[in-house]
Parts: C-alpha cells; sequence; structure tokens
C-alpha cells in the first residue's frame, strides 16, 4: 500500500515536471499516440463535469491480439463481475469479439463496449430517464430509478448491457450494482473522474498491445484525437448516425 | 328505438363459484411465480441478457393489444350509430379495462424492481415511447371508466357518443404507442419499421374480436341469455375482416423487408430457417390463426354454428399468441448486425442465433394474466348490470327499463 502511495506521489511528481517542462516538447519526444502521460488535472469532487469535454476511445484493431482477454479480465476485476457460470446471463461489460470477412477470409479481433453514443437509443428509450449521458459523453445507468424494464436492452445495437439475473455479493465499493437493474461499461467513469484512465486501456497498455487508447475527443492537443487524425477509423453501425465515442481502426 | 334492459350475473350457481376459484387459483399461481422471479432473479426464467424480454411480455403485449381492439364494439355503437351493438357496449369497455389490467400487471411484475413502479410514475423521460405508453394506459383506464359511467348513469347517456368518440380516438393512439416500441427500435433487424404501428391496430381489432365473441357466447350461454344469431353473424363478419387485415398487413410487411437486402438475414430467419419461429410463423400465425379462421368465417355452412365461430375465435387468439411471440422473441433470437459480411463470434453470443425456452414461472405469470382479466369481467358482470338480459329483436313483454339508455346517447 505504501509503496503504491509512493508510486503514485512520485508518478504525480513526474508528471508535473513533465507538464511544465512543456507539453510540445514532451509530445515531440513521444512516439506518435503513445500515451505515457496525462496532462490534464482531476476535476475536484464538488465541481460537475464539463461539456468541453468528451471522452472517447480508440480502438486499434491492427494491434488487437486473438486470443487475448486482458481488458476483459481487468474490466471484470474492475468491477467484480464475477461470472455464475451462466454464461446467456452473466453480465459483460466488454468482450473480444471474433470476425471473419465471408468474402476474403481476412480475421479480425476486437473489444466491443459501450460505444457511448452522443445520441444513444438506450438514453431515448428508458422510461425514467436513469439511462443517462453525462455532459462528458459518458452513458451511465443511475442504479436508483432503472425500474428493469430492459427496453435500453432492446434498443441497443451494440449489444453492450447486460441485466442483473440474481443477487449479488462481495461488490466493489466503486461500481455498486443490484439485481434487476440494467448495467454496461462506465468507462470507468469512477477512474476517469480521478484522472486514470478506463481498466481495459490500462490492462491492454500493460500488457503491450497499445491497442486501446482512451481521451478527450474535444481537445485536439490528447493523444487520442491525434492518433484519430492519423489513422483511418470508423464507427460501428455508423449508419445509425449515433456519433459513437468509441472508434475502430483496422476493421 | 328498443330499450335495453341489463342485468347482473346472479352468481350463485356452483358454476359460477368454481370459475371464479379457477380463475383466482391461476391468478394467485402467476402471482407466486413472479414472486419467485423476483426473490431468485431472472436467472431463473428463460430470459437473458440475448433474449431480454420473454414470454411475460409475449402475453402482456397480446393482453393490451387486445384490449383496445375489444373496445371496438362499442365504438361502432357510440361512434358510428349502429344501434345493433349499442345493447354490447357496456360488455365491450368492460372487457377493454380488464384486458388492459392484466396485461399490465403481467408486464410491472416482469420489471427487474417492480417495487420501483412509483418510480416510472414519477420520473419520466418524454422521449421514450415508455414512458407515453405509461401515460396512454393510464388514461385509457380514465376514459373508458368515464365512458363506462355515461353508459351507465341515465341522465349521462347523452354524453356517451362524445365519451365513446374520445375513447375510440384514445385507443388508436394507445395501440400506435404499443407498435411504435418495437417501431422505433433501429438497433434490431426486424423492428424500425413504421409500419409496426398499424399493424399493431388491425391485430389488436382481430384479437379483440376473437375475445369479446368468445367472453359474449360464454357469458350468455352459461347464464341461459337468449343469443339473437344475427349480432353474432355480423361480428363474424368483422372477425373475418381483420383476420384478412392482419395478413395483408403481415405480408405487406415482409413483402418491405425481403425488398431490402439488409433485412434478408431476419427474413430468412423467420420465413425459412428460424426452427421454432418458423414453424410459430407458418403454422400457427398463418395457417391456424389466419387461413384456417378465415375458412371456417366464409364457409357459408360452417359460419352458421356456433361452435364453428368458437372454434375459429379460439384459432385467432392462438394465432395472436403465436404472431406477438415472433414479433418479439423471434426478433431478439435473430442476432445484431454489428458487422456486415462478418462472421462473428464471441462470448456473448454475438453472431449467433439466441437460444430460448419459455420457463415454467414466465408461462404461469402470463397465464395469470388471462386469469386476471378474466376474473376483473366475471365480478365486475356480478356487481354491476354489464349484461344486456337478452340480444335479439323482440324485447321482452315484461322488462322494463332498468338502465335504458337514450336512443341518441
Amino acid at each position: 500500500m505504501q509503496s503504491t502511495n509512493a508510486k503514485s506521489k512520485m508518478n504525480c511528481q513526474r508528471r508535473k515536471f513533465i507538464g511544465r517542462a512543456g507539453a510540445a516538447a514532451a509530445m515531440l519526444t513521444l512516439a506518435p499516440g503513445v500515451r505515457l502521460v496525462d496532462l490534464a488535472l482531476a476535476r475536484p469532487a464538488d465541481e460537475p463535469a464539463s461539456d468541453k469535454v468528451r471522452w472517447g476511445m480508440l480502438v486499434d484493431a491492427t494491434k488487437c491480439a486473438q486470443g487475448c482477454t486482458e481488458c476483459v479480465d481487468a474490466c471484470n476485476e474492475e468491477f467484480g463481475l464475477e461470472g455464475m457460470g451462466r454464461p446467456k446471463t452473466d453480465a459483460q461489460y466488454i468482450r473480444k469479439i471474433d470476425l471473419k470477412d465471408k468474402t476474403t477470409g481476412k480475421r479480425y479481433s476486437l473489444p466491443m463496449l459501450c460505444q457511448h453514443c452522443e445520441t444513444a437509443p438506450c438514453v431515448d428509450v428508458c422510461p425514467t430517464g436513469a439511462s443517462f449521458r453525462r455532459v462528458d459523453g459518458i452513458v451511465l445507468v443511475d442504479k436508483h430509478i432503472c425500474i428493469g424494464c430492459r427496453y435500453c436492452m432492446m434498443a441497443c445495437p451494440f449489444k453492450a448491457r447486460s441485466f442483473i439475473h440474481e443477487n449479488l455479493t462481495n461488490q466493489v465499493p466503486e461500481a455498486p450494482r443490484g439485481k434487476g437493474t440494467v448495467e454496461s461499461c462506465t468507462f470507468c467513469v469512477h477512474r476517469v473522474d480521478r484522472d486514470r484512465e478506463p481498466a481495459c486501456v490500462e490492462a491492454c497498455t500493460r500488457a503491450g498491445h497499445e491497442a486501446l487508447v482512451f481521451g478527450d475527443m474535444n481537445d485536439p492537443g490528447s493523444g487520442l484525437s491525434q492518433r484519430l487524425r492519423e489513422l483511418p477509423n470508423r464507427q460501428i453501425r455508423a449508419d445509425l448516425g449515433l456519433n459513437s465515442g468509441v472508434r475502430y481502426h483496422g476493421v | 328505438m328498443r330499450s335495453v334492459r341489463y342485468q347482473t350475473l346472479a352468481g350463485q350457481s356452483g358454476g359460477y363459484w368454481i370459475l371464479l376459484a379457477v380463475l383466482a387459483v391461476l391468478v394467485a399461481m402467476g402471482y407466486a411465480a413472479a414472486h419467485y422471479m423476483e426473490v431468485n432473479g431472472h436467472y431463473v426464467t428463460g430470459m437473458s441478457n440475448q433474449i431480454v424480454w420473454g414470454t411475460p411480455h409475449v402475453f402482456a403485449v397480446f393482453l393490451i393489444v387486445a384490449a383496445s381492439g375489444a373496445l371496438n364494439t362499442a365504438s361502432i355503437s357510440s361512434v358510428f350509430g349502429k344501434s345493433d351493438y349499442k345493447s354490447l357496449a357496456r360488455l365491450s369497455a368492460l372487457l377493454s379495462v380488464a384486458l388492459l389490467v392484466g396485461g399490465l400487471i403481467v408486464l410491472v411484475l416482469d420489471l427487474g424492481r417492480p417495487e420501483r413502479l412509483i418510480v416510472a410514475m414519477t420520473y419520466y423521460n418524454f422521449k421514450s415511447i415508455f414512458a407515453w405508453n405509461i401515460f396512454l394506459y393510464i388514461g385509457f383506464l380514465l376514459v373508458v371508466a368515464i365512458y363506462l359511467w355515461m353508459m351507465f348513469e341515465p341522465r349521462m347517456n347523452k354524453f356517451g357518443k362524445s365519451a365513446g368518440t374520445v375513447a375510440f380516438i384514445w385507443r388508436f393512439v394507445l395501440t400506435t404507442g404499443t407498435g411504435s416500441i418495437f417501431g422505433f427500435l433501429v438497433a434490431r433487424q426486424a423492428y424500425d419499421a413504421a409500419i409496426m404501428a398499424p399493424l399493431f391496430i388491425i391485430m389488436s381489432l382481430s384479437f379483440g374480436t376473437a375475445i369479446f365473441l368468445l367472453v359474449l357466447i360464454a357469458a350468455f350461454e352459461w347464464t341461459g341469455r337468449p343469443l339473437d344469431d344475427d349480432i353474432l353473424r355480423r361480428l363474424k363478419n368483422l372477425l373475418a375482416i381483420f383476420v384478412s387485415a392482419v395478413l395483408y398487413m403481415t405480408l405487406a410487411y415482409h413483402l418491405t423487408n425481403l425488398y431490402a437486402t439488409e433485412h434478408h438475414g431476419v427474413e430468412r430467419f423467420i420465413l425459412l430457417d428460424g426452427g421454432v419461429y418458423t414453424t410459430m410463423f407458418w403454422l400457427f400465425q398463418v395457417i391456424l390463426g389466419g387461413v384456417v379462421p378465415l375458412v371456417i368465417l366464409f364457409s357459408p355452412t360452417l359460419s352458421r354454428t356456433r361452435g364453428a365461430l368458437i372454434a375459429a375465435s379460439i384459432l385467432v387468439v392462438i394465432g395472436g399468441l403465436a404472431q406477438v411471440y415472433v414479433i418479439i422473441i423471434g426478433a431478439q433470437a435473430f442476432p445484431l448486425v454489428l458487422f456486415p459480411g462478418m462472421e462473428e463470434n464471441s462470448t456473448f453470443f454475438d453472431g449467433a442465433v439466441n437460444s430460448y425456452t419459455p420457463s415454467a414461472p414466465e408461462i404461469l405469470l402470463g397465464i395469470g394474466g388471462i386469469a386476471l382479466a378474466l376474473l376483473i369481467a366475471v365480478v365486475a358482470m356480478r356487481v354491476l348490470p354489464f349484461l344486456p338480459e337478452r340480444l335479439g329483436e323482440q324485447p321482452s313483454a315484461t322488462s322494463e327499463p332498468v338502465a335504458a339508455e337514450a336512443a341518441a346517447g
């Protein structure tokens, strides 16, 4: 515990140092897209989320390894998603999809998660407003007013949501869950609000794949924005015009 | 104009009490099933993260759709001034309320958090068709209750036509809302279609008329009330038109989908190789629920017998349940298409046809909803004079117009 604190303190100092040394210089010396530092500072707890920010993610499918489930495992651990041995009702916030082009036979592997749409169908259809989009683009479920009608699950084009089918024990304090309500990827909002990256992104980077890039889509200087400018990318079900917050490269 | 004498059910016979007891037991079993689902969580049902709406929704949507259709007989008398139907208007309105309550109870008891019903009544997202429907359902109950009052209270009879017209318009909006629950879902291949609203309206007329016919015949025959075949013949012809129209709208829906390549997958699934859903569609929905009733209803010899009319109505109800099953569950069984032209594979069943087997609690809950609707109707008929003493051209010489309705009403 102490060593972690010391490490994060050190990280903080290093971050400040690099920040003060000048963002431009730091960016120039880094390989494009490699996101070692985050110049943004965590906002205080009493300050509301800002609509100046739009959190988003780039999935680089060319770097995503077939059979690798680091992101999924990290997510399950972060949210305490323990499988009950019932795959049809077990919750999954992020999953790996293997694709094979029917014509060419080319194979792809990529993670699928809540796409944090700007005009999210789940938010549109929710009768009580439990399904909502935070001003910084993160789509969430207010567990207190979700009645468990599952209309959002019918509406989501990405099958991103899970319904809690049973009583739960051993919950994670940062992400309380409740039987009979719907849940999905939160972009690790509890981490983002503390200036940390989502667990899946961190795990992917740690595993050396760097297939996931998280950041502020509205900030032209963010690592994410740079990569989105550099790499051709697309939205899944772009035909629906949802302006999703998760973009894919290489598929 | 002849006046009609209404009479409550005597409610003394052993048959009446047995009927009440059977319905009450079914309601209790439905409630017990819902309680079991709520205590354990939905994993004890056949529903999953793939098939999120299951058998309870089939029963609920069927009942809600049939509810607005059951009002049809009342509407014909009040709005379109067909006095032959006038004496049946009370029963028609009662059935519509009872069916709607039955359907809504099933829907609510299947919620993940049914105890948060108050949340659904106090927090609204007005972009949600579900939120509109909450108003439409509650409003319908109020409007029909007022309509019934206008019919029951002689001094208010003169407002019967206005109240009936409001109820008539309301029921169209309500069924448009129910159909749009599916029509507005852009994500799924089988939905996202404007035809869902008119399809549901015509389905409501068909299912509602079939149920109305069954209840009408049962109520009259079991209580020994004379029932003129003339009114049955008219209702039979109406039912035939509605059944034909459902088949036509179904044809239009599938033809439209078949023209668009992007929908070929789901169409192939429902029409050709969807297993139970293909069987449900062709055998139950189209043949047993559509073609056979039409043959019966249009047959000059068959349609004269009351038994054949009952059989046709039962088949329409079975076909209707099958149709709603295909619409709700068949559409979810077909996988979402995230990457057209690709084979998808994942631990979350992407790209795979989703399996679903209705569980006992789901079926019991659904049947409990039907039983509740009938229980409400049977009890209401015992308490208030919903049923005319007789249905026919020759008014009884002794009958005094106890609750006669003004001809203008």
